[in-house]
C-alpha cells in the first residue's frame, strides 16, 4: 500500500491486519470485506470513501465493534481488539441516524457514557457543559432530542460520542442527512474539533468532495477491497486505477503506449502520435498498452497545435468555468474544463475543429 | 378523466350501516346501564332513579367476595404475564431472522387460536388431577389458568412496541459503554414502558373479564365476579347485577383513559 512517508513518524492509532468479513453461508455468502488492511495514526482524519455496498460501513463496524471479523486483526493502539464487545472498546461512534435517546434530554444524552463508566457526578457536569460548548450546543442543553434540528441533532450525537474522551472517533456518514449548506458547515466544524480534541477520527462517506476537503489521508474502496490509501492530493492526482481515478472528480481516459521509464517517469505515445510524459501509478504498466488520465483542468482547449485534436461536440457553461467536450479524432472523448473570464466567450463553438494541450506533468498512467 | 380512489366513505348507505352498528354495540350497554339506577326490582319496566342496587351490591359480602378474588387474579396473571410477555417479546424480535420464527409467533400467540372452551376443558381435567396430588386448591390454579391466557394478549402490543424501536439505540448505548443489561435498564426499558403498560392492562382487563376457563377450573367457592354474576342471572335478574356491571364499565373506562392519558404525555 502506498503510504506518505512523513506521517509515520506518528504512533499508529488503529491498524486492521488482513481483515475478511463474509455475511451468509455457503452458495449466498457475500465477501463484504476482502483481505482489507489499512493503518490509522494517532490524530489524523482518516475517510473511508466508496460508493455503497463497498464495505466502508462494515469495516467501520468492526472497529466500533458491531460486527466480528471472520478472519484477521484489529489493532487499537497495539492491542487485538477484534473480539471485544462494543461496550469495552473506548472507541466512540456517531450514527448515521444519530441514534439520540428519546427518552432522554440532550444532556443526558451527553452524559450517558461517562455515567456508563462510571464517572462522578461532577466530573459529568463539567464534562457535558465542556462538550456542549465545542459544539456550540449549551442553551439547548435542557431540550428534549424531538425539540431539536436535524443539524442540532447532529451536533449533540458528535458531543455524546466526544463527552467520554474515545481513543478513536467513529462517523458513519454523519453528513448525508444535513442539506448542502449546513453540511458544508459542519465539514468545516468537524475538522475543528478534531484539531482541538486531538481524536483520531475515521470518517465514512460516498461523498468525494467531503472526502476530499477534510481528511488527512483516504481509503478508497470499492468491492470489499481498498484500492488506493494517500492524501487527497495523492487520490486526486495520482490515482492508481481506474476505479479512483473515475469515483473522485471527473476524469479523461486516454488509451496510449508506454515506451520507456526513467526516473519514475514515463514516456508514453497517445493514439495521435504525439509523445508525452506521465508520471507512473505504483505497481503500473512499464511497457506496452496502458491507459493515461488527465484531469479536465489540466487541459486547454486551442485553436492550433495541441498533442491531441478533435470536433467539438458540446459546451457546457457553468458559472465559473466551461466544460468543451471535444470527441477526439480516434473516437474517445476528451472534456476541457476551462475558467470563465467576464469579458471573452472560450472561443468554441459546437462542430469547431479543437487541439487539446495537455499541461506538462498533468497526465498519470494507471495499473489498468 | 382520472379515475377516482375509491371512498368508501362516499358509497350509498355507509352512514346507515355505520350508525346501525354503533347502535348493536352500544344501545345494549346503554340500557343496562340506566337499568342499573332503577328503583323498582324489574330490570325491564323503569320505576324512578336510583342508586340503591348499588349500594346493595356494595354491600353484599358475596360480591364483595368475589370482586377481591377477581382482582387478585387479574393482579397476579397480569403481573406475571406481562413479565414473561416482555421477555418472550425481546428474545423474539432483537435477534436476526432465524427459522422457525413465524413458528415461534404462532406458538406464543396459539392460547388467541385455540377455542376457549378447549382451553378450558383441558386445565379442567389436568388441574383436577393435580389438585389431588398436590393436595393444594387455592387460587394459584385460577392464576395460573388466566397467566396463561393473558401472555399473548400481554406479548402483542410489547412486540410492537420493539419492533417499532430502532435497533441502532441499543447499539448506541452499548458504544456508549453500557454492558447488555445496563443498556436493556437505560435504554430498551424506558422506550418500552407505553407497551408493557398498554399489555399489563389488556391483560388485567383479559383476566378481569374471563369467564369460560374461570368456570371450569375455579374449586368450590372460587367465584369471580363474571362467574358469580352468571350463577345470579341464573337465578332471578335484579337490577344488582346491572349495578356491578356498570361499575365494571366504569373500572374498564378508567383503566384505558388512564392508560391513554399517561401514553400521550410520554411520547
Amino acid at each position: 500500500m502506498p503510504e506518505s512517508a512523513g506521517a509515520s513518524e506518528k504512533r499508529v492509532a488503529i491498524e486492521a491486519r488482513g481483515i475478511v468479513k463474509t455475511f451468509g453461508q455457503g452458495a449466498n455468502a457475500l465477501r463484504a470485506l476482502d483481505n482489507v488492511s489499512i493503518v490509522i495514526r494517532e490524530n489524523e482524519f482518516f475517510t473511508l470513501l466508496g460508493p455503497s455496498g463497498c464495505g466502508k460501513t462494515t469495516l467501520l463496524r468492526l472497529i466500533a465493534g458491531f460486527e466480528y471479523p471472520t478472519e484477521g486483526a484489529i489493532l487499537l493502539y497495539g492491542e487485538d481488539i477484534a473480539g471485544l464487545p462494543p461496550f469495552k472498546r473506548p472507541v466512540n461512534t456517531v450514527f448515521q441516524s444519530y441514534a439520540l435517546f428519546p427518552h432522554l434530554t440532550v444532556a443526558e444524552n451527553v452524559a450517558f457514557g461517562l455515567q456508563m463508566l462510571g464517572r462522578s457526578k461532577a466530573e459529568i457536569d463539567a464534562r457535558v457543559s465542556e462538550v456542549l460548548a465545542l459544539v456550540r450546543m449549551q442553551e439547548l442543553a435542557a431540550r428534549r432530542t424531538d425539540q431539536i434540528s436535524g443539524g442540532q441533532a447532529q451536533r449533540v450525537a458528535l458531543a455524546r460520542a466526544l463527552a467520554p474522551s474515545p481513543k478513536v472517533l467513529l462517523l458513519d456518514e454523519p453528513l448525508s442527512a444535513l442539506d448542502y449548506k449546513l453540511r458544508k458547515e459542519m465539514q468545516i466544524e468537524l475538522k475543528r474539533m478534531q484539531a482541538e480534541t486531538g481524536i483520531t477520527f475515521v470518517f465514512v462517506t460516498h461523498d468525494q468532495e467531503e472526502a476530499l476537503t477534510m481528511s488527512d489521508r483516504i481509503a478508497v474502496m470499492s468491492k470489499g477491497r481498498v484500492l488506493q490509501i494517500g492524501s487527497p492530493w495523492d487520490i486526486y492526482d495520482k490515482p492508481a486505477d481506474r476505479f479512483v481515478a473515475d469515483f473522485i472528480g471527473e476524469t479523461n481516459f486516454l488509451s496510449a503506449i508506454v515506451l520507456g521509464v526513467a526516473d519514475g517517469v514515463a514516456k508514453v505515445r497517445l493514439t495521435s502520435g504525439a509523445e508525452i510524459s506521465a508520471t507512473l501509478a505504483e505497481g503500473g504498466v512499464a511497457e506496452g498498452e496502458a491507459t493515461v488520465v488527465v484531469r479536465p483542468e489540466h487541459a486547454r482547449a486551442v485553436k492550433d497545435g495541441g498533442q491531441i485534436a478533435g470536433v467539438v461536440e458540446n459546451v457546457v457553461y457553468f458559472g465559473t468555468d466551461t466544460h468543451i467536450h471535444v470527441r477526439l479524432d480516434d473516437g474517445e472523448m476528451f472534456i476541457v474544463r476551462q475558467q470563465n473570464s467576464r469579458t471573452q466567450s472560450c472561443g468554441f463553438e459546437v462542430g469547431d475543429r479543437a487541439g487539446v494541450e495537455i499541461d506538462a506533468d498533468a497526465a498519470q498512467v494507471l495499473k489498468d | 378523466m382520472a379515475r377516482r380512489h375509491f371512498e368508501i366513505r362516499t358509497q350509498p348507505g355507509f352512514g346507515l350501516v355505520a350508525l346501525f352498528t354503533f347502535a348493536i354495540l352500544y344501545l345494549p350497554i346503554a340500557v343496562l346501564v340506566v337499568y342499573a339506577f332503577n328503583a323498582s326490582e324489574s330490570v325491564t319496566v323503569w320505576g324512578g332513579f336510583s342508586v340503591k342496587w348499588f349500594a346493595e351490591a356494595w354491600n353484599n359480602s358475596a360480591v364483595q367476595d368475589a370482586a377481591w378474588r377477581s382482582l387478585v387474579i387479574a393482579v397476579f396473571a397480569a403481573v406475571i404475564a406481562t413479565f414473561a410477555a416482555t421477555m418472550a417479546a425481546i428474545a423474539t424480535t432483537r435477534t436476526a431472522p432465524y427459522p422457525g420464527q413465524g413458528f415461534q409467533y404462532a406458538f406464543i400467540n396459539q392460547p388467541l387460536m385455540v377455542p376457549e372452551i378447549v382451553t378450558a376443558v383441558a386445565l379442567l381435567i389436568v388441574f383436577s388431577r393435580l389438585k389431588v396430588w398436590t393436595g393444594y386448591s387455592g387460587l394459584g390454579w385460577l392464576i395460573l389458568a388466566h397467566t396463561a391466557f393473558c401472555i399473548p394478549f400481554a406479548y402483542l402490543p410489547i412486540r410492537a412496541r420493539l419492533e417499532g424501536m430502532d435497533l441502532t439505540l441499543e447499539r448506541a448505548a452499548a458504544d456508549l459503554y453500557a454492558t447488555p443489561w445496563q443498556a436493556f435498564r437505560r435504554v430498551t426499558l424506558p422506550l418500552l414502558r407505553p407497551g408493557i403498560i398498554a399489555g399489563f392492562m389488556l391483560a388485567f382487563v383479559i383476566s378481569l373479564d374471563d369467564v369460560v376457563i374461570t368456570e371450569f377450573v375455579k374449586s368450590g367457592g372460587q367465584d369471580t365476579l363474571p362467574t358469580y354474576m352468571l350463577g345470579q342471572i341464573r337465578r332471578t335478574v335484579t337490577p344488582e347485577v346491572n349495578a356491578i356491571a356498570t361499575a365494571f364499565l366504569a373500572l374498564s373506562i378508567i383503566l384505558v383513559t388512564g392508560f391513554f392519558l399517561i401514553n400521550r404525555r410520554k411520547t
